[in-house]
Protein backbone atom coordinates (compact mmCIF):
# COMPACT_ATOMS: atom_id res chain seq x y z
CA UNK A 1 0.00 0.00 0.00
CA UNK A 2 2.90 2.07 0.22
CA UNK A 3 5.27 1.10 -2.14
CA UNK A 4 5.67 2.31 -5.32
CA UNK A 5 3.39 4.07 -7.31
CA UNK A 6 0.71 4.33 -4.18
CA UNK A 7 3.70 6.68 -2.65
CA UNK A 8 2.79 9.27 -5.33
CA UNK A 9 -1.06 9.01 -4.75
CA UNK A 10 -0.14 9.57 -0.71
CA UNK A 11 1.58 12.93 -1.31
CA UNK A 12 -1.18 14.37 -3.80
CA UNK A 13 -3.70 12.85 -1.73
CA UNK A 14 -1.92 14.66 1.38
CA UNK A 15 -1.85 17.96 -0.64
CA UNK A 16 -5.28 17.95 -1.87
CA UNK A 17 -6.66 17.48 1.80
CA UNK A 18 -5.03 20.40 3.13
CA UNK A 19 -5.92 22.74 0.32
CA UNK A 20 -9.73 20.82 0.56
CA UNK A 21 -10.03 21.54 4.13
CA UNK A 22 -8.84 25.30 4.21
CA UNK A 23 -10.59 26.37 0.93
CA UNK A 24 -13.58 24.43 1.87
CA UNK A 25 -13.85 26.47 5.11
CA UNK A 26 -14.73 29.42 2.99
CA UNK A 27 -17.08 27.42 0.96
CA UNK A 28 -19.34 26.76 4.22
CA UNK A 29 -18.64 30.50 5.70
CA UNK A 30 -19.98 31.82 2.93
CA UNK A 31 -22.73 29.57 2.63
CA UNK A 32 -21.40 28.94 -1.38
CA UNK A 33 -21.63 24.84 -1.74
CA UNK A 34 -23.57 25.35 -4.71
CA UNK A 35 -20.42 27.06 -6.75
CA UNK A 36 -18.26 24.25 -5.09
CA UNK A 37 -19.92 21.73 -6.63
CA UNK A 38 -20.43 23.45 -9.87
CA UNK A 39 -16.76 24.75 -10.51
CA UNK A 40 -15.39 21.29 -10.03
CA UNK A 41 -17.77 19.41 -11.91
CA UNK A 42 -18.07 21.51 -14.98
CA UNK A 43 -14.27 21.45 -14.78
CA UNK A 44 -15.36 18.20 -16.53
CA UNK A 45 -15.53 19.12 -19.90
CA UNK A 46 -11.95 20.94 -19.82
CA UNK A 47 -10.54 17.21 -18.55
CA UNK A 48 -12.23 15.93 -21.43
CA UNK A 49 -11.16 19.09 -24.29
CA UNK A 50 -7.54 18.46 -23.19
CA UNK A 51 -8.08 14.47 -23.88
CA UNK A 52 -9.66 15.23 -26.91
CA UNK A 53 -6.38 17.94 -28.56
CA UNK A 54 -3.96 15.72 -26.85
CA UNK A 55 -2.56 18.64 -24.19
CA UNK A 56 -2.17 17.83 -20.03
CA UNK A 57 -5.38 17.38 -18.31
CA UNK A 58 -4.15 19.70 -15.63
CA UNK A 59 -3.89 22.97 -18.64
CA UNK A 60 -7.82 21.81 -19.36
CA UNK A 61 -8.89 21.05 -16.10
CA UNK A 62 -7.50 24.49 -14.93
CA UNK A 63 -8.93 27.12 -18.21
CA UNK A 64 -12.53 25.12 -17.76
CA UNK A 65 -12.56 25.46 -14.20
CA UNK A 66 -11.96 29.35 -14.36
CA UNK A 67 -14.18 30.20 -17.17
CA UNK A 68 -16.95 28.25 -15.06
CA UNK A 69 -15.73 30.40 -11.84
CA UNK A 70 -16.03 33.54 -14.28
CA UNK A 71 -19.33 32.48 -15.92
CA UNK A 72 -20.93 31.79 -12.49
CA UNK A 73 -19.50 35.60 -11.15
CA UNK A 74 -20.81 37.59 -14.03
CA UNK A 75 -24.01 35.64 -14.82
CA UNK A 76 -24.69 36.08 -10.80
CA UNK A 77 -23.92 39.60 -10.61
CA UNK A 78 -27.53 40.48 -11.55
CA UNK A 79 -29.98 37.85 -11.11
CA UNK A 80 -30.27 35.07 -9.06
CA UNK A 81 -27.13 33.82 -8.44
CA UNK A 82 -28.13 30.06 -7.65
CA UNK A 83 -29.74 29.96 -11.14
CA UNK A 84 -26.94 31.45 -12.78
CA UNK A 85 -24.65 28.65 -10.76
CA UNK A 86 -26.79 25.89 -12.17
CA UNK A 87 -26.93 27.19 -15.70
CA UNK A 88 -23.37 27.49 -16.33
CA UNK A 89 -23.02 24.20 -14.80
CA UNK A 90 -25.36 22.51 -17.18
CA UNK A 91 -23.49 24.22 -20.09
CA UNK A 92 -20.48 23.28 -18.75
CA UNK A 93 -21.68 19.49 -18.66
CA UNK A 94 -23.31 19.67 -21.77
CA UNK A 95 -19.63 21.05 -23.56
CA UNK A 96 -18.06 17.69 -21.47
CA UNK A 97 -20.75 15.25 -23.05
CA UNK A 98 -19.98 16.56 -26.65
CA UNK A 99 -16.05 16.32 -26.39
CA UNK A 100 -16.85 13.04 -25.11
CA UNK A 101 -19.14 12.17 -27.83
CA UNK A 102 -16.09 13.48 -30.00
CA UNK A 103 -13.20 11.25 -28.94
CA UNK A 104 -12.78 7.84 -28.73
CA UNK A 105 -11.92 7.39 -24.84
CA UNK A 106 -12.50 4.15 -22.78
CA UNK A 107 -15.01 4.17 -20.05
CA UNK A 108 -12.95 3.43 -17.36
CA UNK A 109 -10.83 6.61 -17.94
CA UNK A 110 -14.06 8.52 -17.91
CA UNK A 111 -15.22 6.77 -14.57
CA UNK A 112 -11.33 7.88 -13.32
CA UNK A 113 -12.28 11.44 -14.14
CA UNK A 114 -15.67 11.75 -12.48
CA UNK A 115 -15.21 9.20 -9.38
CA UNK A 116 -11.51 9.74 -8.75
CA UNK A 117 -8.45 7.47 -9.52
CA UNK A 118 -6.07 6.65 -6.85
CA UNK A 119 -3.51 4.45 -9.18
CA UNK A 120 -3.54 7.22 -11.90
CA UNK A 121 -0.84 9.50 -9.92
CA UNK A 122 2.20 9.38 -12.09
CA UNK A 123 5.33 11.37 -10.99
CA UNK A 124 5.02 13.96 -13.22
CA UNK A 125 1.86 15.23 -12.00
CA UNK A 126 3.46 15.51 -8.35
CA UNK A 127 5.53 18.76 -9.31
CA UNK A 128 2.63 20.92 -10.92
CA UNK A 129 -0.24 19.70 -7.97
CA UNK A 130 2.78 20.69 -5.35
CA UNK A 131 3.45 23.89 -7.14
CA UNK A 132 -0.80 24.36 -7.60
CA UNK A 133 -1.00 23.50 -3.75
CA UNK A 134 1.51 25.89 -3.05
CA UNK A 135 -0.20 29.32 -5.24
CA UNK A 136 -3.12 27.89 -3.05
CA UNK A 137 -1.80 28.70 0.29
CA UNK A 138 -0.31 31.77 -0.70
CA UNK A 139 -3.67 33.17 -2.01
CA UNK A 140 -5.39 32.19 0.95
CA UNK A 141 -3.09 33.70 3.27
CA UNK A 142 -3.36 37.08 0.93
CA UNK A 143 -7.34 36.84 1.00
CA UNK A 144 -7.71 35.39 4.76
CA UNK A 145 -8.70 39.17 6.07
CA UNK A 146 -10.25 41.09 3.40
CA UNK A 147 -12.19 36.86 2.63
CA UNK A 148 -13.16 36.60 6.11
CA UNK A 149 -14.25 39.92 6.62
CA UNK A 150 -16.98 40.29 3.65
CA UNK A 151 -18.03 36.93 4.41
CA UNK A 152 -18.92 37.47 7.89
CA UNK A 153 -19.69 41.09 7.78
CA UNK A 154 -20.59 41.90 4.28
CA UNK A 155 -21.42 45.57 5.01
CA UNK A 156 -18.83 46.69 7.15
CA UNK A 157 -16.58 44.79 4.22
CA UNK A 158 -17.17 47.28 2.33
CA UNK A 159 -17.19 50.34 4.41
CA UNK A 160 -13.45 49.40 4.52
CA UNK A 161 -12.83 49.19 1.13
CA UNK A 162 -13.67 45.60 0.50
CA UNK A 163 -15.15 45.17 -2.55
CA UNK A 164 -18.25 42.25 -2.71
CA UNK A 165 -17.55 41.42 -5.98
CA UNK A 166 -14.18 41.79 -6.57
CA UNK A 167 -13.74 39.24 -3.11
CA UNK A 168 -16.58 36.94 -4.82
CA UNK A 169 -14.33 36.80 -7.99
CA UNK A 170 -10.95 36.05 -5.78
CA UNK A 171 -12.96 33.39 -4.10
CA UNK A 172 -14.04 32.14 -6.90
CA UNK A 173 -10.80 31.34 -8.69
CA UNK A 174 -9.49 30.27 -5.65
CA UNK A 175 -11.53 27.74 -5.54
CA UNK A 176 -11.38 27.10 -9.25
CA UNK A 177 -7.41 26.76 -8.78
CA UNK A 178 -8.39 24.06 -5.66
CA UNK A 179 -10.21 22.37 -7.93
CA UNK A 180 -7.87 22.10 -10.84
CA UNK A 181 -5.33 20.48 -8.44
CA UNK A 182 -7.60 17.97 -6.40
CA UNK A 183 -9.57 16.39 -9.45
CA UNK A 184 -7.49 13.95 -10.48
CA UNK A 185 -7.27 12.35 -7.45
CA UNK A 186 -10.67 12.47 -6.42
CA UNK A 187 -12.67 13.14 -8.98
CA UNK A 188 -15.40 16.07 -10.34
CA UNK A 189 -18.54 15.30 -8.77
CA UNK A 190 -16.32 14.75 -5.37
CA UNK A 191 -14.04 16.81 -4.34
CA UNK A 192 -16.51 19.38 -3.09
CA UNK A 193 -17.74 16.57 -0.92
CA UNK A 194 -14.04 17.54 0.56
CA UNK A 195 -14.68 21.15 0.34
CA UNK A 196 -17.81 20.92 2.79
CA UNK A 197 -18.23 17.69 5.30
CA UNK A 198 -14.68 18.80 6.97
CA UNK A 199 -15.42 22.18 6.95
CA UNK A 200 -18.98 22.19 8.62
CA UNK A 201 -17.63 19.08 10.63
CA UNK A 202 -15.10 21.67 12.20
CA UNK A 203 -17.46 24.59 12.52
CA UNK A 204 -19.40 22.52 14.72
CA UNK A 205 -16.79 21.99 17.37
CA UNK A 206 -14.95 25.61 17.30
CA UNK A 207 -16.29 29.29 16.62
CA UNK A 208 -12.60 30.50 16.16
CA UNK A 209 -12.05 30.87 12.46
CA UNK A 210 -8.15 29.25 12.86
CA UNK A 211 -8.89 26.88 15.34
CA UNK A 212 -12.04 25.74 12.31
CA UNK A 213 -8.98 25.97 9.48
CA UNK A 214 -7.17 23.48 11.60
CA UNK A 215 -9.62 21.38 12.56
CA UNK A 216 -11.35 20.91 9.15
CA UNK A 217 -7.97 20.57 7.39
CA UNK A 218 -7.20 16.97 10.00
CA UNK A 219 -10.69 15.77 9.18
CA UNK A 220 -9.77 16.44 6.15
CA UNK A 221 -6.72 14.19 6.10
CA UNK A 222 -8.78 11.63 7.52
CA UNK A 223 -11.02 11.30 5.17
CA UNK A 224 -8.63 11.18 2.50
CA UNK A 225 -6.44 8.59 4.01
CA UNK A 226 -9.07 6.52 5.03
CA UNK A 227 -10.52 6.87 1.66
CA UNK A 228 -7.44 6.34 -0.17
CA UNK A 229 -6.43 2.72 2.09
CA UNK A 230 -10.20 1.28 1.96
CA UNK A 231 -10.23 2.34 -2.14
CA UNK A 232 -6.93 0.18 -2.35
CA UNK A 233 -8.01 -2.49 -0.50
CA UNK A 234 -11.26 -2.80 -2.09
CA UNK A 235 -10.46 -1.34 -5.78
CA UNK A 236 -14.02 0.53 -5.84
CA UNK A 237 -13.77 4.75 -6.57
CA UNK A 238 -12.14 6.73 -3.72
CA UNK A 239 -15.07 8.94 -4.83
CA UNK A 240 -17.34 6.50 -2.66
CA UNK A 241 -15.44 7.06 0.16
CA UNK A 242 -14.64 10.58 -0.06
CA UNK A 243 -18.12 11.38 -0.22
CA UNK A 244 -19.72 8.69 2.52
CA UNK A 245 -16.85 10.01 4.85
CA UNK A 246 -17.08 13.56 4.50
CA UNK A 247 -21.44 12.66 5.47
CA UNK A 248 -20.29 10.84 8.25
CA UNK A 249 -18.07 13.58 9.96
CA UNK A 250 -20.86 15.86 9.36
CA UNK A 251 -23.14 13.73 11.14
CA UNK A 252 -20.78 13.67 14.06
CA UNK A 253 -19.88 17.48 13.93
CA UNK A 254 -23.90 18.10 14.02
CA UNK A 255 -24.69 15.43 16.73
CA UNK A 256 -22.04 16.83 19.04
CA UNK A 257 -23.40 20.14 19.05
CA UNK A 258 -26.65 18.98 18.97
CA UNK A 259 -25.83 17.38 22.89
CA UNK A 260 -23.51 19.94 23.74
CA UNK A 261 -26.05 22.94 23.33
CA UNK A 262 -28.54 20.30 24.87
CA UNK A 263 -26.53 20.18 27.89
CA UNK A 264 -25.34 24.13 28.10
CA UNK A 265 -28.69 25.63 27.68
CA UNK A 266 -32.05 25.22 27.01
CA UNK A 267 -33.22 24.91 23.57
CA UNK A 268 -33.51 27.83 21.43
CA UNK A 269 -37.11 29.15 20.20
CA UNK A 270 -37.60 28.69 17.03
CA UNK B 1 -37.88 25.97 -50.50
CA UNK B 2 -38.29 21.40 -50.53
CA UNK B 3 -34.67 21.50 -50.67
CA UNK B 4 -34.10 23.90 -48.12
CA UNK B 5 -36.59 22.45 -46.05
CA UNK B 6 -34.64 19.10 -46.85
CA UNK B 7 -31.43 20.57 -46.13
CA UNK B 8 -32.56 21.20 -42.36
CA UNK B 9 -34.51 18.68 -41.55
CA UNK B 10 -33.12 15.35 -42.92
CA UNK B 11 -35.34 12.95 -44.82
CA UNK B 12 -36.54 10.75 -41.76
CA UNK B 13 -37.15 12.44 -39.15
CA UNK B 14 -40.82 12.41 -38.87
CA UNK B 15 -40.86 9.02 -39.71
CA UNK B 16 -38.43 7.38 -37.44
CA UNK B 17 -39.96 5.38 -34.61
CA UNK B 18 -36.98 6.16 -31.85
CA UNK B 19 -37.24 10.11 -32.81
CA UNK B 20 -41.22 10.18 -32.71
CA UNK B 21 -40.78 8.37 -29.38
CA UNK B 22 -38.31 10.77 -28.08
CA UNK B 23 -40.24 13.53 -29.04
CA UNK B 24 -43.30 12.66 -26.88
CA UNK B 25 -41.09 11.84 -23.76
CA UNK B 26 -38.91 14.49 -24.54
CA UNK B 27 -41.94 17.05 -25.00
CA UNK B 28 -43.96 15.47 -22.14
CA UNK B 29 -40.67 16.06 -19.65
CA UNK B 30 -40.64 19.54 -20.87
CA UNK B 31 -43.31 20.49 -19.68
CA UNK B 32 -43.39 18.75 -16.67
CA UNK B 33 -39.94 20.30 -15.47
CA UNK B 34 -41.11 23.97 -16.71
CA UNK B 35 -43.90 23.69 -14.93
CA UNK B 36 -42.37 22.43 -11.60
CA UNK B 37 -39.06 25.15 -12.37
CA UNK B 38 -40.80 28.42 -12.06
CA UNK B 39 -41.65 27.60 -8.34
CA UNK B 40 -38.18 26.07 -7.95
CA UNK B 41 -36.42 29.11 -9.25
CA UNK B 42 -39.06 31.14 -7.07
CA UNK B 43 -37.97 29.65 -4.18
CA UNK B 44 -34.21 29.91 -4.62
CA UNK B 45 -34.29 25.56 -4.83
CA UNK B 46 -32.10 25.75 -7.90
CA UNK B 47 -29.08 23.78 -5.84
CA UNK B 48 -31.79 21.21 -4.57
CA UNK B 49 -33.13 20.13 -7.81
CA UNK B 50 -29.37 19.91 -9.42
CA UNK B 51 -28.29 17.50 -6.32
CA UNK B 52 -32.11 15.44 -6.54
CA UNK B 53 -30.56 15.06 -10.22
CA UNK B 54 -26.94 14.16 -9.06
CA UNK B 55 -28.00 11.73 -6.78
CA UNK B 56 -30.44 9.77 -9.00
CA UNK B 57 -27.48 8.86 -10.56
CA UNK B 58 -27.51 6.15 -7.92
CA UNK B 59 -30.41 5.02 -9.19
CA UNK B 60 -30.18 5.07 -12.70
CA UNK B 61 -27.06 3.04 -12.02
CA UNK B 62 -28.92 0.15 -9.27
CA UNK B 63 -31.55 0.30 -11.91
CA UNK B 64 -28.59 -0.93 -14.32
CA UNK B 65 -27.37 -3.32 -12.14
CA UNK B 66 -30.65 -5.42 -11.25
CA UNK B 67 -31.98 -5.06 -14.31
CA UNK B 68 -35.04 -2.75 -14.50
CA UNK B 69 -35.42 0.47 -16.47
CA UNK B 70 -33.65 3.35 -14.67
CA UNK B 71 -36.46 5.67 -14.52
CA UNK B 72 -37.82 3.52 -11.59
CA UNK B 73 -33.99 4.00 -10.49
CA UNK B 74 -33.96 7.62 -10.74
CA UNK B 75 -37.66 8.13 -9.77
CA UNK B 76 -36.78 5.58 -6.16
CA UNK B 77 -33.56 7.36 -5.04
CA UNK B 78 -34.47 11.34 -5.84
CA UNK B 79 -37.55 10.81 -3.76
CA UNK B 80 -35.84 8.90 -1.23
CA UNK B 81 -32.72 11.88 -1.28
CA UNK B 82 -35.81 13.79 -1.12
CA UNK B 83 -37.04 12.51 1.96
CA UNK B 84 -33.34 12.65 3.31
CA UNK B 85 -32.78 16.36 2.85
CA UNK B 86 -36.38 17.47 4.50
CA UNK B 87 -35.38 15.42 7.28
CA UNK B 88 -31.59 17.11 8.32
CA UNK B 89 -33.35 20.61 7.72
CA UNK B 90 -34.02 21.73 4.70
CA UNK B 91 -36.60 24.03 5.62
CA UNK B 92 -33.91 26.92 7.17
CA UNK B 93 -32.43 28.72 5.16
CA UNK B 94 -29.42 28.90 7.14
CA UNK B 95 -27.77 25.26 5.98
CA UNK B 96 -29.82 24.68 3.82
CA UNK B 97 -27.13 24.24 0.75
CA UNK B 98 -24.35 22.51 3.46
CA UNK B 99 -27.29 20.37 4.05
CA UNK B 100 -28.12 19.77 0.58
CA UNK B 101 -24.63 19.72 -0.05
CA UNK B 102 -24.14 16.75 2.60
CA UNK B 103 -26.83 14.65 1.24
CA UNK B 104 -25.56 15.13 -2.51
CA UNK B 105 -21.82 14.16 -1.47
CA UNK B 106 -23.17 10.82 -0.24
CA UNK B 107 -25.43 10.37 -2.88
CA UNK B 108 -23.01 10.74 -5.78
CA UNK B 109 -20.41 8.39 -3.81
CA UNK B 110 -23.07 6.01 -3.35
CA UNK B 111 -23.87 6.26 -7.78
CA UNK B 112 -19.55 6.20 -8.24
CA UNK B 113 -19.96 2.66 -6.02
CA UNK B 114 -22.71 1.60 -7.93
CA UNK B 115 -21.63 2.34 -11.46
CA UNK B 116 -18.43 0.73 -10.64
CA UNK B 117 -20.08 -2.07 -9.69
CA UNK B 118 -22.73 -2.54 -12.61
CA UNK B 119 -19.64 -2.74 -15.21
CA UNK B 120 -17.77 -4.49 -13.10
CA UNK B 121 -20.45 -7.55 -12.89
CA UNK B 122 -22.41 -6.55 -15.61
CA UNK B 123 -19.85 -5.61 -17.43
CA UNK B 124 -22.17 -2.84 -19.32
CA UNK B 125 -19.70 -0.64 -20.21
CA UNK B 126 -20.96 2.56 -21.71
CA UNK B 127 -23.86 2.84 -19.02
CA UNK B 128 -22.05 5.52 -17.05
CA UNK B 129 -22.33 7.87 -19.79
CA UNK B 130 -25.67 6.88 -20.80
CA UNK B 131 -26.88 7.17 -16.87
CA UNK B 132 -25.12 10.57 -16.51
CA UNK B 133 -25.18 12.27 -20.08
CA UNK B 134 -28.37 10.16 -21.46
CA UNK B 135 -29.59 8.92 -24.43
CA UNK B 136 -33.01 9.96 -25.55
CA UNK B 137 -32.87 8.25 -29.34
CA UNK B 138 -32.18 4.79 -26.95
CA UNK B 139 -35.27 4.86 -25.05
CA UNK B 140 -37.72 2.13 -25.13
CA UNK B 141 -41.15 2.48 -25.57
CA UNK B 142 -42.26 0.75 -22.34
CA UNK B 143 -41.74 4.25 -20.34
CA UNK B 144 -43.87 6.17 -22.20
CA UNK B 145 -47.02 4.98 -19.91
CA UNK B 146 -45.01 5.28 -16.72
CA UNK B 147 -43.54 8.77 -17.68
CA UNK B 148 -46.80 9.65 -18.53
CA UNK B 149 -48.42 8.85 -14.72
CA UNK B 150 -45.42 10.24 -13.67
CA UNK B 151 -45.27 13.87 -15.23
CA UNK B 152 -49.25 13.41 -13.97
CA UNK B 153 -48.66 13.19 -10.68
CA UNK B 154 -45.64 15.85 -10.09
CA UNK B 155 -48.21 18.28 -12.25
CA UNK B 156 -50.90 17.36 -10.17
CA UNK B 157 -49.17 18.13 -6.91
CA UNK B 158 -47.93 21.33 -8.39
CA UNK B 159 -51.55 22.33 -8.98
CA UNK B 160 -53.27 21.29 -6.05
CA UNK B 161 -50.47 23.35 -4.10
CA UNK B 162 -50.61 26.39 -6.40
CA UNK B 163 -52.14 29.08 -4.35
CA UNK B 164 -50.62 28.08 -0.62
CA UNK B 165 -47.29 27.04 -2.46
CA UNK B 166 -46.94 30.21 -4.48
CA UNK B 167 -47.94 32.55 -1.10
CA UNK B 168 -45.26 30.37 1.11
CA UNK B 169 -42.81 30.82 -1.62
CA UNK B 170 -43.11 34.59 -1.64
CA UNK B 171 -43.84 34.94 2.00
CA UNK B 172 -43.45 32.13 4.11
CA UNK B 173 -43.93 33.83 7.24
CA UNK B 174 -47.44 35.06 5.91
CA UNK B 175 -48.21 31.76 5.03
CA UNK B 176 -47.78 30.54 8.38
CA UNK B 177 -50.10 33.33 9.64
CA UNK B 178 -52.97 32.25 7.18
CA UNK B 179 -52.73 28.87 8.74
CA UNK B 180 -50.88 27.21 5.92
CA UNK B 181 -48.84 24.09 6.65
CA UNK B 182 -45.65 25.67 5.30
CA UNK B 183 -43.42 22.64 6.00
CA UNK B 184 -45.64 20.24 4.82
CA UNK B 185 -46.39 22.22 1.19
CA UNK B 186 -42.64 22.34 1.00
CA UNK B 187 -41.98 18.68 1.53
CA UNK B 188 -44.40 17.76 -1.13
CA UNK B 189 -43.23 20.07 -3.07
CA UNK B 190 -39.79 18.53 -3.30
CA UNK B 191 -41.16 15.61 -4.16
CA UNK B 192 -42.79 16.98 -7.27
CA UNK B 193 -38.98 18.39 -8.07
CA UNK B 194 -37.72 14.81 -7.51
CA UNK B 195 -39.91 13.44 -9.80
CA UNK B 196 -39.70 15.94 -12.20
CA UNK B 197 -35.65 15.75 -11.94
CA UNK B 198 -36.28 12.19 -12.54
CA UNK B 199 -38.14 12.54 -15.55
CA UNK B 200 -35.40 14.84 -16.99
CA UNK B 201 -32.86 12.73 -16.57
CA UNK B 202 -33.91 9.59 -18.13
CA UNK B 203 -34.12 12.47 -21.47
CA UNK B 204 -31.25 14.70 -20.95
CA UNK B 205 -29.39 12.80 -18.05
CA UNK B 206 -28.70 12.63 -14.38
CA UNK B 207 -26.57 15.55 -14.16
CA UNK B 208 -27.87 17.53 -17.05
CA UNK B 209 -31.44 17.25 -15.90
CA UNK B 210 -31.18 20.68 -13.75
CA UNK B 211 -31.08 22.27 -17.38
CA UNK B 212 -34.74 21.71 -18.19
CA UNK B 213 -36.06 22.09 -14.42
CA UNK B 214 -34.20 25.35 -14.00
CA UNK B 215 -32.89 27.19 -17.43
CA UNK B 216 -36.85 27.65 -19.16
CA UNK B 217 -38.29 28.63 -15.60
CA UNK B 218 -35.75 31.31 -14.99
CA UNK B 219 -35.97 32.65 -19.07
CA UNK B 220 -39.78 32.93 -18.42
CA UNK B 221 -39.66 34.73 -15.16
CA UNK B 222 -37.21 37.42 -16.84
CA UNK B 223 -40.16 37.83 -19.37
CA UNK B 224 -43.13 38.01 -17.29
CA UNK B 225 -43.77 38.15 -13.11
CA UNK B 226 -47.09 36.82 -13.64
CA UNK B 227 -47.07 32.60 -12.16
CA UNK B 228 -49.62 31.45 -14.63
CA UNK B 229 -47.96 32.96 -17.71
CA UNK B 230 -44.61 32.21 -16.56
CA UNK B 231 -45.39 28.52 -16.73
CA UNK B 232 -46.91 28.47 -20.15
CA UNK B 233 -43.93 30.45 -21.43
CA UNK B 234 -41.61 27.99 -19.56
CA UNK B 235 -43.46 25.07 -20.83
CA UNK B 236 -43.41 26.93 -24.15
CA UNK B 237 -39.20 27.14 -24.27
CA UNK B 238 -38.52 23.82 -22.40
CA UNK B 239 -40.86 22.67 -25.62
CA UNK B 240 -38.89 24.14 -28.56
CA UNK B 241 -35.44 23.59 -26.45
CA UNK B 242 -36.11 19.67 -26.80
CA UNK B 243 -38.00 19.72 -30.11
CA UNK B 244 -34.96 21.91 -31.66
CA UNK B 245 -32.38 20.24 -29.44
CA UNK B 246 -33.84 16.75 -31.42
CA UNK B 247 -34.00 18.12 -34.59
CA UNK B 248 -30.29 19.30 -34.66
CA UNK B 249 -29.08 16.01 -33.12
CA UNK B 250 -30.65 14.11 -35.84
CA UNK B 251 -28.92 16.31 -38.40
CA UNK B 252 -25.84 16.14 -37.00
CA UNK B 253 -24.94 12.70 -38.03
CA UNK B 254 -23.99 13.88 -40.94
CA UNK B 255 -21.58 17.18 -39.32
CA UNK B 256 -17.67 16.43 -38.64
CA UNK B 257 -15.93 14.71 -36.60
CA UNK B 258 -16.84 11.29 -36.81
CA UNK B 259 -20.24 11.44 -37.83
CA UNK B 260 -21.59 9.50 -35.21
CA UNK B 261 -23.64 12.61 -34.17
CA UNK B 262 -23.72 15.09 -31.79
CA UNK B 263 -25.51 14.42 -28.12
CA UNK B 264 -29.13 15.73 -27.66
CA UNK B 265 -27.98 16.29 -23.94
CA UNK B 266 -25.46 19.56 -25.65
CA UNK B 267 -28.00 20.67 -28.22
CA UNK B 268 -30.54 20.83 -25.42
CA UNK B 269 -28.28 22.67 -22.86
CA UNK B 270 -26.73 25.17 -24.92
CA UNK B 271 -30.82 25.97 -26.15
CA UNK B 272 -31.87 26.46 -22.81
CA UNK B 273 -29.26 28.77 -22.16
CA UNK B 274 -29.17 30.69 -24.99
CA UNK B 275 -33.14 31.10 -24.37
CA UNK B 276 -31.88 32.37 -21.09
CA UNK B 277 -29.09 35.15 -22.03
CA UNK B 278 -31.85 36.42 -24.34
CA UNK B 279 -34.49 36.65 -22.05
CA UNK B 280 -32.28 38.39 -19.81
CA UNK B 281 -31.17 41.16 -22.42
CA UNK B 282 -34.92 41.43 -23.59
CA UNK B 283 -36.41 41.72 -19.97
CA UNK B 284 -33.68 44.10 -18.97
CA UNK B 285 -34.29 46.33 -21.89
CA UNK B 286 -38.51 46.56 -20.98
CA UNK B 287 -37.43 46.95 -17.21
CA UNK B 288 -35.06 50.09 -18.71
CA UNK B 289 -37.93 51.14 -20.81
Amino acid sequence: MFSGFMVNAWIVATMVAIVGGAVGFFVVLRGSAFVAHAVPNGSFAGAAAASLIGVNTLIGLGVFSLAGALGIGLLGRRGRHDVATALTLVFMLGLGALFLGFSIEYAPEIEALLFGEVLGISTSEVGPTAGLAVACAVALAILYRPLLLSSVLPESGQARGVSPFGIELCFLALVALATTMTVPVVGTTLIFSLMIGPPAAARSFTARPAVAIALSIAIALVTVWTAIALSFQTNWPIGFFVGVGSAIAYAVGRSWRFVRLRRTAPLPQR
Amino acid sequence: MSHLLRAIIEPGFFSSASVQLAAAVGGLVAVVAAAVGVFTVVRGQAFAGEALGDIGAAGGSSAYLIGIAPLWGFIGIAVAAAGVMEMIGIQRARGRDLATGIVLGAGFGLAALLLYLGTTFNNTTGATVTILFGSIFALDRSILPAAVVFGVIALGIVTALYRPLLLSSVSPDLAAARGIPVRLVGSLYLVAIAVAVALSAVTIGAILSTALLIGPAAAALQLTARPGRAVAAAAAIGLAAIWLGLLLAYDSYYWPPHHRGWPVSFFVVTLVLLAYLASRALGRRRARR
